[in-house]
């Protein structure tokens, strides 16, 4: 008994030493983390601010800085003067634009989608809810080639339409185009094919812990679903659809591979598109103004993640994968 | 609750009700005129399978609105309506795909290619010649028309032609063109510059009077080239007298097959060709040569990822998980910057760090790593890349997890006398792994075809010599068949790619049902919670 006691008392006296020991080592650690995680961040953030704009007379500590001019010299650049071969603002702006439309989209849909999966028992239901997430692990490389020609076909509609019929030639339906190839609307239209999926997931699960009772004394009371959905439930669920809203906006935001192919004209590119061929030719050169444009890019997203860091963790937790 | 009162309400419901009802039927009409007329026009533009998926879409709609049991469905109907247009549809085309021959060279259908080469014409040697002046419509300027002016034995003889138009003879006594004739207007010289590009690819009168433009000074009769011959099934070359049946098991118009001169008419068509796409994926040596490659690394790339992200992630949310640490918060935070940052753009700031003459790695540790010629540095590059874009959302993932597990456990633990050592290998890593097992495997699928890294690094590279496809040593699955379907100077090869794809999707969600099963996502599922 005693024996039992004195080691005890011996781990208490070893733990102040080992403290000390291991704290170190976990600061030590840390600081290599920090390191690897923020030397690529403080390069490109040097480089933008590095007047010569090369890659190759780059340093850490940006030289010949003799004046603020100079110091912003590749902002100018990428802002301002080059705007007539890189758009960078059209870019960006397109960005947005293609952002928060896919994002307030994609959640109205998927929402209405994760009500009914939540809410209603109905024979298919489960085997919906495993469709729903085994196509999207289909392989959408191929799909690019059918989305292409659904988009090219979808621009052709303005011409085929007053072909096949005349008599409504009178109208103007050019507007198709604005969803064909090569079309902010296209893009977008394209990205909503993935509103129903993980995000139906994610929401779902969240709507399911809403208690049933909710609904049902609604229901007694005599409301329709719409009603019950609209003024009872949608308050309670307001935080995931923030967090499903602001993945995919910046899953939106981000994504490169479907924009760069449905994108053709310089004026239409997003923003990674931009920047991806702003550099991709010719490095050396461009490096400084790429800086700068992926800075001035880069940090509102930041900024949102670090902000909402924790609702977006929780929303990860829950299943989803970035991208 | 007075009577009256109930009865007013009933009725303004009753009101409610039915203006519903109308406004539902008024919808539901516009949206089956906006359906019908789509399905109308795609169809009309020859776009079959596009119009009869509209046709699905509106009918489901219609469906779901009329039958009282489709009711939920009636929530998802903008979901699945979406979803079967710009997922559904694809895969089916995919799968369609990958049993024909679809690629360059056999893009249209048998009747559309007959067009094209019907399309084509061709001057004779002892064909008639004439000197051309343009004329534009005035009203509609893309309308154009020639002067013809030629000298014969018989003297002059002037013509005016116009597209699609028999030639109008014009009994002039000079060759001069007037300035307008008939509602055209002569081109100016430097007009003719800019628009003889689009003369040239004008016909000129109707068949067998053609006349197109060969030079800026000339034009020829000229005569359709190709005639499709239905009894015998090809196409005849009016130019060669060549035969060019119409070989429909390979989609191509073939002449004098089988012997040396052999020859192929481009483009072909597309015809199904059943199995042969897996068969040449199975069975051709330099296909499969680097596809054994691809596949290995794919796997190796998947399964590297994950360890060292997860590693490295767990690392640091045990490091970070001591309440001991000052602005645990903090350090948090800037550990997680790199997972904030577009991809894209990380992948292209590494890839100028690691510039092997100008980046800082070379500069300043003086050593140049060949981290984009030589294959084994490649790997290497793409997973360090790869780590640094991943780990934080290990670490988010895994010190939720950790938070998770009881602490009276390692009160227990410690009591029985483990160390340190021995509470991680027994008690956090097995309880962790069950907490983020399906996230770790949801990881490996996601890498599995994590397209953006392999292409935004090195595009796949450096190449691997002597394929018989384009395959790099970094290429995964995916990104091979990126490289079939829209190849750069080898042509595309959509069928062979499609087949390839559906080979991988069987392999991912093999892996996805594993997990459900493993996991009981799917008794969750199942249970109707």
């Amino acid at each position: 008994m005693s024996s039992r006691a004195d080691r005890i008392e011996t781990r208490a006296v070893m733990g102040g030493r080992e403290k000390i020991v291991n704290l170190t080592v976990r600061y030590v650690a840390l600081l290599v983390a920090l390191i690897f995680a923020l030397f690529p961040v403080v390069w490109i953030v040097s480089a933008a601010f590095n007047p010569s704009g090369n890659l190759a007379s780059q340093s850490l500590i940006p030289a010949g800085v003799d004046s603020l001019e100079k110091l912003f010299s590749n902002f100018r650049g990428v802002l301002q003067e080059d705007l007539n071969i890189h758009p960078y603002w059209n870019w960006l702006g397109n960005s947005l634009i293609v952002a928060s439309v896919s994002a307030v989209l994609s959640v109205l849909v998927g929402m209405l989608a994760a009500y009914a999966f939540s809410r209603f028992r109905f024979r298919g239901r489960q085997n919906l809810l495993v469709l729903v997430l085994l196509i999207q692990v289909f392989p959408n490389m191929l799909a690019m080639v059918a989305l292409f020609l659904i988009l090219q076909q979808v621009g052709k509609l303005g011409e085929y339409i007053p072909q096949a019929l005349p008599f409504l030639s009178g109208i103007n339906w050019g507007a198709f185009q604005l969803f064909g190839l090569d079309s902010l609307g296209g893009l977008i239209l394209v990205y909503l094919g993935g509103a129903m999926g993980i995000n139906t997931w994610l929401m779902k699960g969240f709507f399911d812990s809403v208690p049933r009772e909710i609904d049902e004394s609604a229901q007694v009371d005599g409301a329709s679903h719409w009603q019950t959905f609209w003024s009872l439930i949608f308050p309670l669920v307001r935080p995931i659809l923030a967090v499903v809203a602001i993945l995919s906006f910046v899953g939106t935001f981000n994504e490169f591979v479907l924009a760069r192919v449905m994108l053709r004209n310089k004026d239409n590119w997003t923003l990674m598109v931009g920047l991806y061929n702003y550099v991709n030719d010719n490095f050396a050169r461009d490096w400084g103004k790429f800086a700068a444009g992926a800075l001035v890019g880069a940090t509102p997203i930041v900024i949102l993640y670090l902000l909402l860091q924790d609702q977006i963790v929780g929303g990860l937790t829950q299943g989803a994968v970035k991208g | 609750m007075s009577a009256s009162s109930t009865s007013a309400r009933s009725s303004s419901g009753l009101l409610a009700l039915l203006s519903g009802q109308v406004l539902k039927l008024v919808g539901l009409a516009i949206l089956d005129a906006f359906g019908l007329l789509l399905v109308y026009a795609f169809w009309y533009g020859e776009q079959t399978a596009l119009a009869l998926v509209i046709a699905v879409i509106t009918i489901g709609i219609n469906l779901v609105i009329f039958v009282p049991n489709l009711y939920p469905i009636r929530w998802m109907s903008p979901g699945l309506a979406l979803m079967i247009l710009l997922v559904i549809y694809p895969i089916i085309f995919t799968v369609y795909t990958a049993f024909t021959n679809y690629s360059d060279g056999h893009l249209y259908s048998k009747q559309r290619a007959i067009a094209i080469h019907e399309n084509k014409f061709f001057t004779a040697q002892d064909a008639p010649r004439y000197s051309w002046t343009a004329y534009v419509s005035e009203v509609d300027p893309t309308k154009y028309a020639l002067w013809l002016t030629r000298t014969t034995d018989a003297g002059l003889e002037v013509f005016f032609a116009q597209p699609d138009e028999p030639f109008e003879t014009i009994t002039a006594d000079s060759a001069d063109a007037p300035e307008t004739y008939e509602g055209f207007r002569r081109l100016e010289r430097r007009e003719i510059v800019s628009s003889l590009a689009t003369l040239q690819t004008l016909e000129f009168g109707i068949e067998p009077d053609v006349v197109m433009v060969t030079s800026a000074r000339d034009a020829s009769l000229s005569q359709q080239r190709y005639v499709w011959n239905a009894e015998l099934n090809g196409l005849e070359d009016r130019q060669t007298g060549l035969f060019y049946a119409a070989d429909d098991t390979v989609g191509s118009f073939i002449a004098n097959k089988g012997t040396g001169e052999q020859q192929t008419l481009d483009p072909g068509y597309q015809v199904n060709v059943g199995m042969e796409n897996f068969r040449r994926f199975i069975e051709s040596p330099a296909l499969r040569g680097p596809l054994v490659s691809v596949f290995t690394w794919t796997i190796l790339f998947a399964a590297l990822s994950v360890l060292t992200t997860f590693s490295v992630g767990l690392m640091m949310a045990l490091v970070l998980n001591d309440p001991l640490i000052r602005g645990r918060k903090i350090i948090r935070s800037l550990l997680i910057i790199p997972y904030a940052i577009p991809g894209v753009i990380s992948i292209l700031v590494w890839k100028g760090m690691m510039n092997p003459n100008l980046g800082v790695f070379a500069r300043s540790f003086g050593v140049n790593v060949p981290w984009f010629s030589d294959p084994t540095w490649t790997k290497i590059g793409i997973l360090i890349v790869n780590l640094w874009l991943g780990y934080p959302y290990m670490m988010l993932v895994t010190s939720g997890a950790l938070q998770a597990i009881p602490s009276d456990i390692y009160e227990a633990a410690s009591v029985d006398g483990a160390n340190n050592w021995q509470r991680f290998w027994k008690i956090t890593l097995p309880l962790l792994l069950v907490a983020v097992g399906p996230l770790l495997i949801a990881s490996f699928t996601y890498n599995f075809n994590n397209f953006v890294i392999i292409e935004a690094f090195n595009k796949g590279g450096p190449p691997i010599s002597g394929t018989l496809t384009p395959a790099g040593h970094t290429d995964i699955l995916i990104s091979y068949t990126y490289r079939l379907a829209f190849g750069t100077g080898r042509g595309a090869d959509y069928g062979l790619a499609s087949a390839i794809t559906i080979v991988i999707f069987a392999i991912v969600a093999t892996v996805t049902l594993l997990q459900f099963r493993f996991t009981g996502q799917w008794e969750e599922v199942s249970k109707n919670v």
